[in-house]
């Protein structure tokens, strides 16, 4: 593997995390508990379909085979996806949706520091345009595990049950491999073991306040760094990609 | 309409620094903090303001609309209360 075929798959990385929780999220629309929640929750899912696009756009350059941000987003199979498991996963109810969303959202906001500072300026240039809207969706998600955990023993119960459930696809956010370790020493990537001590200690904080409990079960699940996805992958990009497939190169 | 419904919040935006805080509509939340995330969301979308204040729609007190003859009409004939009736000095702007 040389430098550019790293960094091309470094930036799908990143922006396949972007575009599943976008789709994810964007299902919410117009099923949000209330109004406002509606609106903050699709304001996020197109901040983070954006951000996916950018870094869409970048690895189209890097790849430079003539092939589009589009291309890349809706026309790969779904083993060239190379999302983290956690953000494929279905929404469930509102509980379930925050819990996944703080884990991802704590992990972003620290990513995006450190990549901000990064040799690779596209990189680190996109990062610090996405780290704004980040730390909004952080302190969004933030409140509502506060809030959840710390509300009525029902949502309590509920929020703890999401954590407990969604546990198991966090340690994949940390996942690093022959990609990372060449980046790392060119300065470009993040080594993510770098940042997992303030993820953990980020979470406990806002557990304790939340009454929460950081589950002990120390299993864990991955794969999606390396195309391998859950039961539910082929299911979203079906309804991601359908638009693309039926109607080869449409335009908005 | 659910009795645990969220309370009700008033909101308003300063659109730009130098001007005041105009109301700008009202949404519900669980609490102060949650009404001004969810005042962001709803009304600061479009780039329309740089800081937000919420009040919980309670605490404001109005007046009667039925009072508004003996509060309001009596201002109407009592024109020396404008200040027209001085020159403004040369050099004074947006006055």
């Amino acid at each position: 593997m040389n430098k550019q075929e790293a960094i091309l798959e470094y930036t799908l990385r990143i922006a396949d995390d972007s575009l599943l929780l976008g789709h994810r999220i964007s299902e919410w629309c117009g099923h949000g508990p209330i109004l406002e929640e509606d609106i903050a929750l699709t304001n996020i899912a197109l901040d983070l379909i954006g951000q996916a696009t950018n870094f869409f756009d970048y690895a189209a350059k890097v790849q430079n085979q003539g092939k589009t941000c589009d291309d890349l987003a809706f026309l790969r199979l779904e083993r060239e996806y190379k999302n983290v498991l956690l953000v494929e996963q279905k929404n469930g109810h509102f509980g379930d949706t925050m819990a996944r969303q703080f884990f991802f959202d704590v992990f972003r906001k620290l990513f995006f520091e450190a990549l901000s500072k990064s040799a690779d300026q596209d990189l680190a240039a996109i990062a610090e345009k996405s780290l704004k809207e980040t730390r909004y969706h952080l302190k969004h998600s933030s409140e509502w595990i506060i809030r959840l955990g710390d509300g009525t023993q029902e949502s309590h119960d509920k929020i703890q049950e999401s954590v407990d459930y969604l546990w198991k696809f966090t340690d994949e956010l940390f996942f690093m491999d022959q990609v990372d370790e060449l980046l790392i020493k060119e300065n470009i990537a993040i080594d993510l073991e770098s940042i997992r001590g303030a993820w953990k200690s980020y979470i406990s904080e806002i557990f304790q306040e939340a009454t929460l409990t950081i589950p002990t079960n120390g299993w864990q699940q991955a794969g999606g760094r390396k195309g391998l996805h859950s039961e539910h992958m082929g299911y979203a990009l079906a309804e991601l990609q359908y638009m693309q497939r039926a109607y080869p190169n449409m335009q908005w | 309409m659910s009795s645990n419904e969220w309370p009700l919040w008033e909101v308003f935006i300063r659109s730009k620094q130098g001007l005041s805080h105009k109301h700008v509509g009202s949404l519900r939340a669980a609490d102060a903090e949650n009404a001004i995330n969810n005042a962001r969301d709803v009304y600061t979308r479009r780039s329309e303001g740089i800081s937000i204040w919420v009040v919980e729609s309670k605490l404001i007190s109005a007046s009667d609309p039925k009072e508004a003859d003996s509060l309001f009409d009596p201002a109407d004939t009592k024109i020396y209360r404008h200040p027209t009736f001085y020159e403004v000095p040369d050099g004074v702007l947006h006055m």
